[in-house]
């Protein structure tokens, strides 16, 4: 469904080129929920904002569905990393997970019925006419989470979206995403630098170098679903490939 | 505000006017003692606003001036938040305008009195000109300020969203300036006041500053004291007003400041 094929990116030119992302390849099938896993600072973000079409890559090309990408595509949501920064303080939870869906010819009754649904999904039904900063840090990024579901995007985009909450939080949140995309039937790229957040959400790893990244190793997560932060992270499998990856990401 | 700081609240309101009633009593007293004829006793001023205000003179002259001003202003602002918006979100654009702005906004305001006395005559035209290019600056430069600070992230979510042109400019960049754009809009009307009553005086045949003049003219004092109580009187009630409905359109922007518990 997304095809990456050579994409490099440098920021400015000349003396203060600084090359983020240096050649990275890798597709994402539809339905399959992929992690990128790298250091910081190794052009994640970049990288992110590119598939997104909201960079132009100084090389190679993107395409979704089989269409180059250049600007946005309407089928795509993305989950920022700063949650309070996405939101609009001015609108209500309910009012920013609907904001995106007025410029999509949906009736007034199609829209209500997709707030309610996506914030149902993330357990915010209740904080539905709070102001964003009524709310703790995990439930803005949730907030972000149903505006992202209730746009139905053929494909979400989420760059480190759980990197500035709270542990019990952070793993809410993972589960969260993993029950979603269980029944909105969603494909996922998610950025990452935490690997063990990689190993669990993932059902493909990609790793990448420090920068200018390129993708060093694609690692299948053969592990059992439906995932459970305790059993999951305590099998065998789990430990290999989290070491596996750690392993990668040092050299 | 929770149920414990309203009857707080109530008497600080008590103590307030009684603080304000008092200075009135002194004044009258004093002023009745020294019994100088520049300086009018309250109630004798009192006596002389009940004559003119609400003379035939209310509606030939304090409306129709309170109607110029208001109008006026209106005009300004939503000139200057428009042109404002729309400066702001493009970059090179708003720095060649903003060193032209601020040079214009350095001008005083009432230096434009014998300009446009020139230019349109001793009319209500003047008046309502010079109030205009008093008054567009501040809210101007405001809303251009608020529209160019808005924040990255925003920008980013509203294009990954594929938020239309007009969702965008009204829905996002005209919220995030609001704060400025009032901060904007309270300079620019007390400046519409004082713009008012000075081009009246100068160059006009009606309106509360024209009344002013005359009644300085006449040497009726306590009726001078009169027109410029009440030139105090709009500017209070235009400020509250306008407190008001910032107090309103403004409590998520107090609420995310954490202004408010
Ligand atoms: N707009 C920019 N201009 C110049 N350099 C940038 C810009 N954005 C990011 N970089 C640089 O590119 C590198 C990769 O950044 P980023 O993609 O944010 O990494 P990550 O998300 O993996 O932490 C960093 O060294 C960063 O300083
Ligand atoms: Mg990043």
């Amino acid at each position: 469904m997304l095809d990456v094929s050579g994409l490099g990116h440098t920021y400015g030119s000349g003396d203060k080129a600084h090359t983020a992302v240096g050649e990275v390849s890798f597709t994402v099938e539809p339905g399959e929920l992929v992690c990128i896993v790298g250091p910081s600072g190794c052009g994640k973000s970049t990288l992110l904002r590119c598939v997104a079409g909201l960079l132009e890559p100084s090389k190679g090309s993107v395409s979704l569905h089989g269409n180059a990408v250049s600007g946005v595509p309407d089928d795509l949501a993305v989950v920022f990393q700063d949650y309070s920064r996405s939101l609009l303080p001015w609108r209500t939870v309910a009012g920013n997970v609907e904001f995106p869906l007025r410029d999509r010819g949906l009736s007034k009754a199609q829209r209500r019925d997709r707030v309610a649904e996506a914030l149902s999904w993330v357990g915010l039904s209740k904080a539905a006419g709070k102001h964003p900063w009524q709310l703790s840090g995990g439930m803005q990024q949730r907030v972000c989470i149903a505006r992202a579901l209730a746009y139905r995007p053929a494909l979400m985009l989420m760059d480190e979206p759980f990197a500035s909450v709270d542990a019990q939080t952070r793993a809410d949140l993972e589960d969260l995403v993993l029950k979603v995309r269980e029944e909105a039937d969603m494909t996922v790229l998610l950025v990452t630098h935490d690997i063990d957040e990689s190993v669990y959400l993932a059902d493909r790893v990609l790793v990448l170098s420090g920068s200018p990244s390129t993708v060093v190793e694609t690692l299948k997560v053969d592990l059992p679903g439906p995932r459970d932060q305790i059993t999951t992270r305590g099998s065998e499998t789990f430990v290999r490939l989290r070491t596996e990856v750690a392993q990668l990401i040092r050299h | 505000m929770t149920a414990i700081s309203l009857p707080q609240n109530r008497v600080r309101t008590v103590q307030r006017w009684l603080v304000f009633l008092g200075a009135l009593l002194l004044w009258q007293v004093l002023a009745a003692r020294a019994a100088n004829p520049y300086f009018p006793p309250p109630v004798q001023i009192a006596g002389a606003a009940g004559r003119l205000w609400l003379s035939p003179l209310l509606g030939t002259n304090v409306l129709p001036s309170v109607a110029r001003l208001l109008g006026a202003w209106a005009v300004a602002s939503v000139l200057g938040v428009v042109i404002g918006l729309g400066l702001g979100r493009s970059r090179v654009v708003a720095d060649y305008f903003e060193f032209l702005f601020s040079f214009l906004r350095t001008l005083p305001p009432p230096l434009l009195v014998p300009v446009f006395i020139v230019a349109f005559g001793i009319d209500s035209r003047m008046e309502i000109a010079v109030i205009l290019f008093g008054v567009i600056w501040p809210v101007l430069l405001n809303t251009m300020d608020g529209a160019r600070s808005v924040d990255q992230v925003k920008v980013d979510t509203a294009r990954a969203f594929r938020i239309s042109r007009g969702r965008w400019v009204l829905g996002v960049v005209l919220p995030a300036a609001s704060p400025k754009i009032f901060a904007g809009l309270r300079v620019s009307l007390s400046i519409s006041l004082i713009l008012m009553v000075i081009s009246e005086l100068g160059g006009s045949t009606s309106g509360i500053g024209y009344q002013l003049g005359t009644a300085q003219g006449q040497v009726d004092l306590p009726g001078m004291w009169a027109w410029i109580v009440l030139i105090s009187l709009l500017g209070y009630v235009f400020n509250r007003v306008l407190l008001q409905v910032e107090h309103r359109l403004l409590a998520w922007h107090r609420g995310a400041m954490g202004w408010e518990q």
